[in-house]
């Protein structure tokens, strides 16, 4: 596969199952409110997804639609990191998750202004907003968590825990975006990898939260190996496709 | 997840549509602080284009006139027609009178 077209996939699949995600939490929110923020989050999300998509068809070039792209892959083709996938277990799962992967968009969308790739400067430049929004929100849901009840605390450090062993593969490049560093188009993950972690760290500090001892770390999402709960999400996400391939709306 | 019957304090939403413009009240949400406040009116009231800027207002910060009052402090301007600017030519250059 063509490495620019990888580089787009990954970046759009992060964004695509994460708002699948949200959406299956729309309205399950704990109230209306909220409910509506994180349907509005998915939908952010989602557009960003569906530009890159159609881009990435377009370039691939094999007269594939990015809705193809989108809804019409096997498992092992989808390279988003293992982190957006992983159900919605509680409230505060949902936004410790969101929390890392905001400050993970906000970093890697920065970088994208001194990409190369004007298409990709492009749509950083408009996501950022909506993205700055994002990580606004879900960085004060940390510190209503920590310093709220010791149940809100407590549920909120037990996410943190349980998600924590996926955090390092957001910034681990794989072949595609390494190959594409001598021109410029991929941008450094270090650089994104040392602003994320001061972002969580100050998060983290405010919150009375911590990080986790124990630094176990599991990857696989960005080479097409996912977790279990990877095929379930594609059944439901990919079931009025497979089930009506002409539908049209 | 569990319906919540604590959704935190009521806040009264307004929103301004264009610079210049009073604020206008545009309904009301929940939320446990001011910053929760300000996004939720956000996300709830300016999806769709609808303003500029926000405010959001505790409810029990507004004062509001009861409705048994209402005939005491509404109806005695009914008769007094000579209030209203009816009888004056406005100039060209006013708008929004």
């Amino acid at each position: 596969m063509d490495d620019q077209v990888k580089y787009y996939l990954e970046i759009a699949d992060n964004a695509f199952i994460l708002s699948h995600r949200l959406s299956e939490n729309s309205s399950k929110g704990p109230f209306l409110e909220e409910d509506l923020a994180c349907t509005n989050v998915a939908l952010d999300l989602i557009g960003l997804a569906e530009s890159i998509y159609n881009e990435a068809a377009r370039i691939e070039n094999k007269g594939k639609s990015g809705d193809d792209l989108a809804y019409r892959r096997a498992e092992n083709e989808y390279y988003n990191a293992l982190l957006l996938e992983q159900p919605n277990k509680d409230f505060a799962f949902i936004m410790v998750r969101q929390f890392f992967a905001d400050t993970f968009n906000y970093y890697l969308l920065t970088e994208f202004a001194s990409s190369t790739d004007t298409f990709l400067q492009e749509v950083a430049t408009k996501s950022l907003k909506e993205v700055t929004y994002h990580i606004r929100r879900s960085s004060e849901w940390m510190l209503r968590f920590g310093n709220g009840t010791e149940t809100s605390k407590k549920k909120a450090q037990n996410a943190i825990d349980s998600l924590w062993r996926y955090t390092d593969e957001l910034f681990e490049p794989s072949e595609a975006d390494l190959n594409l560093r001598d021109r410029n188009i991929s941008i450094d993950l270090e650089v994104v990898k040392s602003n994320w972690n001061q972002k969580v760290n100050e998060i983290l500090y405010l919150s009375h939260l911590s990080k986790p001892e124990n630094q176990f770390q599991l990857k696989g999402g960005k080479t097409g190996v996912h977790s279990e709960h990877m095929g379930f999400l594609l059944a439901e996400m990919q079931f009025l496709t497979n089930k009506y391939p002409e539908a049209k709306w | 997840m569990e319906a919540n019957e604590n959704q935190g304090p009521l806040w009264e939403v307004f929103i301004q549509n264009k610079p210049g413009q009073p604020f206008k009240h545009a309904g009301s949400i929940h939320a446990y602080d001011k910053e929760m406040a300000i996004e939720n009116a956000r996300d709830v009231y300016t999806r769709r284009n609808e303003g500029i800027a926000l405010w959001v207002v505790p409810s029990n910060a507004i004062v509001a006139v009861s409705a048994s009052e209402s005939s005491s402090f509404f109806e005695p301007a009914d008769d007094k027609v000579y209030r209203h600017p009816t009888f004056y030519d406005l100039p060209d250059g006013v708008k929004q009178m």
